[in-house]
C-alpha cells in the first residue's frame, strides 16, 4: 500500500482538463433560470441523482464523472444522499409509470431554488422506450426540466459540459 | 436417470426451433419437470409466456444440453412450476402480470412487475383495462418481540437503481429482507412484439446497460439460430473481444466499489482508472464507450476496413502491470477482509436449487459459465479457466471477479492474436418464410442471459423473451443478508450487483 501511495505522490495525476460548459445546455439554461437564484447558489451545487427507469448505462457514466480523470468534485460538483440537500436533480430514463409517483415525491422533497437536469436520450422523451404502455415518457413529462443532455448514454465529458452550465450561469 | 430429452421425448417436436429442442407437453408432463426441478435434475434457464402458452426453458447439465418445453393453456391456467420449485416463482408471477396466464397452486399468487400503474392489464395477453382498486402490496410478514420494519427505497441514497427493500430487523440484525422489484418495469418485450430485428436488437442492448454486449450477443444468436444463418468468422471473434471488454470494466468497476462500501476508497479510486482505460480503449476501437448497437444479428457493426487494435493492446499492457498490485492490497488489508470475509454467505446447497450463475454462483461451488458448458464460438476454441469457490462471502465473490479479471486479461491477448485483420464482419439476413424460433445464451459479466425469439413472415418478431441473470440471484441477496447487520446490507448488495433494469424489463 505504501508503494501505492507514493507512487501516486510521484506520478502524474490523471485528472485532465475541464470541458467547455455545453453551448446548447447554456442557452437552455439562459432562458429559464433567472439571476437572482443563481447568486443564492454560488459556485457549488449538490446533485441527486434519481433513476427514473433508465437501463443503467446513464448510471454508469454518471459514476465515471467521480473517476481520476472526470474528478467532478474539483468543480464543487457533488453527489448527495438525499434530495432535501440537493440543488440539482439529475434524472435518468423514460420515467417509468412505476417510478412516476417517487420521482414527483423526490422532486417536492427537494428545496427550491432548485434545477433538473434530465441526462440521456430516454429523458429527454422516452427514446426508445416512448410508446410503451410502462411509460411516461421523457421527465419532463413529470417534473419541469431546465437542461437536457443529450447522448445514449451521455459521455462523463458531456455530463461535465451540462452541469457547468449550469454553475457557469450561476457566476 | 432419464434425460431431460428422454423425459419430453413424449411431447410434440417444434421443427422451426433452433438450436435446441422445443417440445409440446401436456400438464402431468409439465408438473413431472417441475418436480423433476425440485429433485435437482435439471437447472431452470427460463419460464415466460404467451397469450395462449407457457414455455420453459431446462439444462440438463449432465447431458450438457438445454431444452425448452411448452405447454397451451386453452383455459388460461397452467400448473404452477413454483408449487414444486421455489426459484421459479418469481418468474412466473411477472408471467402472470404479463400474460393474464394464472399459475393453478401456485405458493405466492401476488402481482409482481405490475404496480397497478400501468393504463391496462396483461399488456403481452388479452389486453384488459387497468384495475381502478389496487390494494396495497401485501408485504410478508415476521413477527415478534423487539423486531421493527425498514423500508429502504426505491430511490436510493446513491447514484443506483430504483428498488424496495424491506428490512426487519431485530435491533442492528437483520432477521428478514423482502424485495420488491418492477420499478424501472419498460415493457421491453411488447415493444419488440411486432418490431424489425434491428429495433429489438437495440432494445435487447438497453434491458440493462452494463450488460449491452452480451445482451446483443444472445439476442442476435437467438435470431442467426432462427435463420440458420452463420456469420461472418471476423465477426465472432469482434463479439467476443467486446464481450471481454464489457466484463472487465465492470468486474473493475465493482471491485472498487465493494471495497469502496467497506469504507476503502483508494481501491476505487485506482480500479475506476483502470474501467476508465477499458472504455476509452473501446471508444477508440468502436466508436462507443460501453458498446451499444455494435453487436447486431447477422454481425458486428464496425467502421469498414482493419480495425487498429492499438488501444486495446495498450489497455492489456497496463492493466495487466497494475492489476497485481491492487490484488494485493486488497489480500493485505486486514481492515477490508475484516468487512468481507464470512459476509453475507449463500450457501452452496442453496445457490444449486437456485441454478444461479455468474460470479455469484462460482463463489457459492456452482461452476456453470456458458462459455464453457454451453461453449459458443469462439469460446469453444479459446483456452480459460471458470474460478470456483466455496465460502460463498462477499469475499469469495470478490475474490471470482480477481480471477475474472486475470482471465480476460489473458482471454483478450487470445483473441487479438486470433482475430482476421480483415473481412467481413457483417451477413444480410435471409428472408423469413414462415415462422422460425430461436434460442441464445451468452454469458454476460453478472452471469448466464437468455434469448427466445420467434420471427414471424416478413422478418417481424413475434415474440421476444429476455431472461436476466438476476433472476436467480435476487432472491439469494435476500437469504444472504440474514442475521447480518443492516449496516453491512450495501456491501453484500454490491458483491452480487444484481440488475434491477435487466429484472424489471
Ligand atoms: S439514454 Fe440510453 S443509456 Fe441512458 S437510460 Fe436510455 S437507453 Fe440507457
Amino acid at each position: 500500500m505504501q508503494k501505492l501511495l507514493l507512487e501516486s505522490l510521484i506520478k502524474a495525476p490523471f485528472t485532465e482538463p475541464a470541458p467547455q460548459a455545453d453551448t446548447v445546455a447554456l442557452a437552455e439554461l439562459a432562458t429559464r433560470v433567472d439571476r437572482a437564484a443563481r447568486a443564492r447558489l454560488g459556485r457549488s451545487l449538490s446533485i441527486r441523482q434519481v433513476d427514473a427507469g433508465s437501463c443503467n448505462g446513464c448510471e454508469l457514466e454518471i459514476h465515471a464523472l467521480g473517476n481520476a480523470f472526470y474528478d467532478l468534485e474539483r468543480f464543487g460538483l457533488r453527489f448527495v444522499a438525499s434530495p432535501r440537500h440537493a440543488d440539482v436533480l439529475l434524472v435518468t430514463g423514460p420515467v417509468t409509470r412505476n417510478m412516476r409517483e417517487a420521482l414527483q415525491r423526490t422532486y417536492d422533497a427537494t428545496p427550491g431554488p432548485k434545477w433538473v437536469v434530465a441526462a440521456g436520450a430516454c429523458a429527454r422523451d422516452g427514446g426508445l422506450f416512448a410508446d410503451s404502455y410502462a411509460c411516461v415518457g421523457g421527465v419532463g413529462a413529470v417534473i419541469p426540466v431546465d437542461i437536457h443532455i443529450p447522448g445514449c448514454p451521455p459521455t462523463p465529458t458531456a455530463l461535465l459540459g451540462g452541469l457547468l452550465a449550469l454553475l457557469t450561469k450561476s457566476a | 436417470m432419464a434425460t431431460l430429452l428422454d423425459t419430453i421425448a413424449g411431447g410434440h417436436l417444434v421443427e422451426a426451433h433452433r438450436p435446441y429442442p422445443r417440445r409440446i407437453v401436456d400438464a402431468p408432463l409439465w408438473q413431472a419437470l417441475g418436480a423433476g426441478l425440485h429433485e435437482g435434475h435439471w437447472r431452470l434457464l427460463g419460464l415466460w409466456g404467451e397469450p395462449a402458452a407457457v414455455h420453459m426453458a431446462l439444462l440438463d447439465e449432465a447431458a450438457g444440453l438445454p431444452a425448452v418445453a411448452s405447454l397451451a393453456c386453452p383455459d388460461g391456467t397452467f400448473p404452477s412450476v413454483a408449487q414444486y420449485h421455489p426459484p421459479a416463482s418469481r418468474l412466473e408471477r411477472a408471467l402472470c402480470d404479463l400474460t393474464g396466464l394464472a399459475a393453478t397452486a401456485a405458493p405466492d399468487a401476488r402481482p409482481w412487475l405490475d404496480h397497478g400503474r400501468w393504463d391496462l392489464r396483461h399488456p403481452l395477453g388479452q389486453r384488459l383495462p387497468a384495475a381502478t382498486e389496487v390494494p396495497p402490496y401485501a408485504f410478508l410478514t415476521a413477527d415478534g418481540e423487539g423486531l421493527h420494519q425498514i423500508p429502504v427505497g426505491p430511490v436510493h441514497a446513491g447514484i443506483i437503481e430504483p428498488g424496495h427493500f424491506r428490512f426487519t430487523a431485530n435491533g442492528e440484525a437483520v432477521v428478514r429482507l423482502e424485495q420488491r422489484l418492477g420499478y424501472v418495469h419498460k415493457g421491453i418485450e411488447a415493444l419488440m412484439t411486432g418490431a424489425s430485428i434491428e429495433r429489438a436488437a437495440r432494445l435487447a442492448g438497453r434491458t440493462s446497460g452494463d450488460s449491452t454486449v452480451a445482451y446483443a450477443w444472445a439476442l442476435a444468436r437467438a435470431v442467426e439460430a432462427a435463420l440458420g444463418a452463420t456469420v461472418p468468422e471476423r465477426a465472432v471473434w469482434l463479439r467476443a473481444l467486446m464481450a471481454e471488454l464489457e466484463r472487465l470494466a465492470n468486474h473493475f468497476g465493482d471491485i472498487g466499489a465493494i471495497c469502496n462500501d467497506a469504507a476503502f476508497a483508494l481501491m476505487l479510486a485506482h480500479c475506476g482508472v483502470l474501467r476508465e482505460q477499458v472504455l476509452r480503449a473501446a471508444n477508440a476501437c468502436f466508436g462507443h464507450r460501453l458498446m451499444m448497437d455494435r453487436v447486431v444479428p447477422g454481425g458486428v457493426e464496425v467502421a469498414p476496413g482493419p480495425l487498429d487494435t492499438t488501444p486495446i493492446r495498450n489497455l492489456i499492457d497496463v492493466a495487466t502491470k497494475a492489476f497485481p498490485a491492487l490484488v494485493k492490497l486488497y489480500d493485505n488489508k486486514a481492515s477490508l477482509q475484516d468487512r468481507t470475509v464470512g459476509t453475507g454467505i449463500v450457501r452452496p446447497a442453496l445457490a444449486r436449487q437456485y441454478g444461479c450463475g455468474g460470479y455469484v454462483g462460482r463463489a457459492s461451488g456452482l461452476a456453470f459459465d456458458a462459455r464453457r458448458q454451453l461453449a459458443y464460438p469462439p469460446y469453444d476454441g479459446l483456452r480459460f479457466e471458470v474460478p470456483v469457490l466455496r465460502e460463498g462471502d462477499v469475499n469469495a465473490r470478490v475474490w471470482i471477479r480477481i480471477r475474472e479479471v486475470e482471465q480476460s486479461l489473458a482471454l483478450v491477448g487470445q483473441i487479438l492474436k486470433a482475430l482476421p485483420p480483415d473481412g467481413l464482419t457483417r451477413i444480410p439476413l435471409a428472408e423469413v418464410d414462415g415462422p422460425s424460433e430461436g434460442v441464445g445464451l451468452v454469458e454476460g459479466f453478472r452471469g448466464d442471459i437468455l434469448a427466445w425469439v420467434r420471427l414471424d413472415a416478413g422478418a417481424r418478431v413475434g415474440r421476444c423473451h429476455l431472461r436476466d441473470p438476476s433472476w436467480f440471484q435476487w432472491p439469494l441477496l435476500e437469504a444472504a443478508i440474514e442475521g447480518n447487520i443492516v449496516a453491512d446490507f450495501p456491501l453484500c448488495n454490491k458483491s452480487f450487483n444484481c440488475s434491477y433494469s435487466g429484472h424489471d424489463l
